[in-house]
């Protein structure tokens, strides 16, 4: 086992998928010479060279329809958007293209690309650089949308993405870039679709992905240890589709969830989880589940506006408490 | 331009390039969070054209990179650097923070952070101006990259097409972040890029502020006077990093200093001093005057100022719902 920065494990995955096939190709702005914003494709282009590592003008719908349409062909690209506030102006090329291409052409034509970017708030990046869509891309048919919570899953995801016959959007976390990890000194393959039982209990599920099961985690410690709560914490790292099995299971054990997300509600992640809950396993409740989620508000630049904006572990732990009617 | 209007204009300049060099600061000592980009080696590019323009009449738009613009604009010093410390008094009410200052009186339309937003904005300010009969003119300022986004010539086909009164300002520094300009585009010299569109483009040096403004005061004149929309080229520099987290590796240092040598200021100040209308000595006292204000007034302001209440974090999100009522309920009298 390596311990590696979560970077590290992105540029690994690409650089073994690179290596072992010369159609897989990486495109995005500065991410050749420059080695890429938070340096998941360093080295790279020194590696493989321009025709393999495109730095790309700031076209973001023109090149990833450009990746698309090479999909087409059986190449594999690995196009970054720099951050997920610019994927909108790609969004049409990736859903109406490459979401729906093998649909449209009766299983003639396939997209086998991935999307990366990184998504979450920073630190007081303000309206425009602070989004996190993972709402958007969910909804998506014919899309599928992985988002790693540490360096072993943005490894492995990377690297089954990259092999998968379907588009697939990965989306990551601007804060996690520089967080370690444990990822196997072998090649690993992390499954697409499921879901990852972080920790095992009995009272309560906390649902996160990304950013948010570190929240799941912390508060399960804090529940624990202060308040004698053994809390559950799944890691939802596909997006879509959801496991709704996994969903069934655990709930079926503790009989109440928290839903945590650092996107705003309405819509998203939080609310889809509950209409699973509520389609699978409604009876087992004992109590309404709870979303954990960010203001529905644009993001504040303000740094005490942000912070109010954002939820973070101690709002798990609210949430749980409430849910026991301790608070 | 006359002596008096340089005279001034250096003033402002020296003001502007202090401004950002105190922001760079501030960002060191966390005064300043989130992206910071600074304009300093670009100063005679947004006076050049401004000068030409009429600043606080024409409306002005453009991208991250806007401090400057908004000052030039109207928009007073202390209100753009409280927003960067993201108080309630800053231009944005601390909502926006470095990439959205607005001042709207000014008519400053705004700072965005998208590259390539505000091109078709600024077309459909020139739409309302158009509609509404004015002489006002809007004014588009952005990078050279931003060019290589569709929407740039989408907006500039429907630009020429119904005539809009837009003057499109390519402020060509060569990067866009740390991709130079051959690396990206196609073609280098932009004003080329407009050539299939009918709409006149023209090119020239934008360090040097009497140039920018001679072939700015065509541009405008042209714009303002029912013509249509105009692409005006002005060949600059940063001389920082794109952002603060920029240790410029992609150029050189010989590079930069090419460019420094060819620093807007100085060229304007070593100008005047030729022409008897100022000495090094009254060139020094006006940049610790400068300083003083910054340090005295600006910063004081911005210091002193009051956060925003977490309670009003929902405002500004809708319009005031009391005045809305009447189509929110369906109950319009
Ligand atoms: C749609 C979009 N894509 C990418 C970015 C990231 N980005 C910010 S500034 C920039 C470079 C822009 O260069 P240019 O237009 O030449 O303006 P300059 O910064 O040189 O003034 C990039 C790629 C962004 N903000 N928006
Ligand atoms: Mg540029």
């Amino acid at each position: 086992m390596a311990n590696i920065m979560y970077w590290e494990a992105i540029q690994r995955a690409h650089d073994e998928e690179m290596a072992r096939d010369p159609l897989v190709i990486c495109m995005g702005e500065d991410i050749g010479v420059a080695g890429g914003t938070y340096k998941a494709t360093k080295g790279l282009y020194e590696k493989y060279g321009p025709h393999r590592v495109m730095d790309t003008p700031i076209s973001e719908g023109g090149f990833t329809g450009l990746g698309i349409g090479a999909s087409f062909l059986g190449v594999r690209p690995v196009i970054e958007i720099m951050s997920v506030n610019f994927a909108w102006l790609a969004m049409d090329q990736m859903f109406n293209s490459a979401a729906k291409v093998r649909y449209m052409s009766g299983g003639q034509l396939t997209a086998p690309c991935v999307f990366r970017s990184a998504g979450g708030a920073a630190h007081q990046l303000g309206a425009q650089h602070s989004a996190r869509m993972e709402k958007v891309f969910m909804g998506i048919a014919g899309l599928r949308v992985v988002t790693p919570s540490n360096p072993r899953q943005a490894y492995g995801l990377l690297k089954s993405a990259i092999r998968s016959d379907d588009p697939v959007f990965i989306n990551e976390h601007e804060l996690m870039y520089n967080m370690k990890g444990e990822v196997p000194d072998g090649e690993y393959f992390h499954p697409l679709e499921g879901s990852e039982v972080t920790r095992s209990g009995t009272d309560v599920t906390l649902f996160g992905y990304n950013i948010s099961v570190h929240w799941c985690l912390k508060a399960a410690e804090i529940l624990d240890k202060q308040y004698g709560i053994s809390a559950e914490v799944i890691d939802l790292y596909s997006l879509s589709p959801l496991d709704r099995a996994g969903i069934k299971r655990s709930v079926s054990k503790t009989h109440r969830a928290v839903i945590a997300e650092e996107d705003e509600a309405p819509v998203g992640v939080g609310s889809e989880v509950i209409a699973i809950i509520n389609e699978e396993c409604f009876f087992e409740l004992d109590a309404a589940p709870v979303r954990v989620h960010s203001a529905l508000v644009p993001q504040p630049y303000n740094h005490t506006l942000e912070k109010a904006a954002i939820p973070d572990h101690e709002d798990v732990v609210k949430a749980v408490l409430k849910l026991f009617g301790k608070a | 331009m006359k002596i008096e209007d340089k005279k001034r204009v250096l003033r402002e300049m020296v003001l502007h390039r202090r401004f950002e060099e105190r922001c760079y600061q501030a960002y060191i000592e966390r005064k300043i969070g989130g992206f910071l980009h600074l304009y300093p080696g670009q100063e005679a590019c947004c006076n050049g054209v401004m000068e030409a323009a009429r600043p606080g009449h024409d409306y002005v738009i453009t991208g991250y990179r806007d401090h400057v613009h908004a000052i030039k604009c109207g928009a007073d010093p202390k209100e753009v650097m409280a927003e960067l410390y993201g108080k309630e008094t800053g231009s944005s009410k601390g909502r926006g923070g470095s990439m959205h200052i607005f001042d709207t009186d000014k008519r400053f339309m705004g700072g965005y952070a998208l590259v390539g937003g505000p091109f078709p904005l600024a077309a459909g300010i020139a739409k309302a101006i158009q509609l509404k009969g004015g002489d006002e003119i809007a004014i588009c300022f952005l990078g050279d990259a931003a060019n290589n986004q569709g929407v740039f010539h989408e907006t500039l086909n429907m630009a020429a097409l119904w005539k809009l009164p837009v003057l499109f300002v390519c402020e060509n520094n060569l990067y866009g972040i740390g991709t130079s300009i051959e690396r990206s585009t196609a073609v280098i010299h932009q004003h080329k890029r407009v050539a299939g569109y009918n709409i006149p483009a023209d090119e020239c040096d934008g360090q040097d502020i009497e140039v920018v403004y001679e072939h700015a005061r065509k541009a405008v004149d042209h714009v303002r006077s029912g013509n249509g929309p105009y692409f005006l080229e002005l060949m600059t520099y940063r001389y920082r990093g794109h952002s603060m987290s920029d240790s410029r590796g992609y150029r050189s240092r010989e590079e930069e200093e090419l460019w420094k040598q060819r620093d807007p200021i100085f060229i304007l100040r070593d100008r005047l001093i030729k022409e008897g209308a100022l000495t090094m000595e009254a060139f020094e006292a006006l940049e610790k005057e400068t300083d003083a204000y910054i340090e005295n007034e600006v910063i004081k302001f911005s210091e002193e100022s009051p956060e925003p209440r977490v309670e009003d974090r929902e405002k500004y999100v809708f319009a005031d719902r009391e005045t809305q009522l009447p189509w929110l309920t369906g109950k319009a009298a």
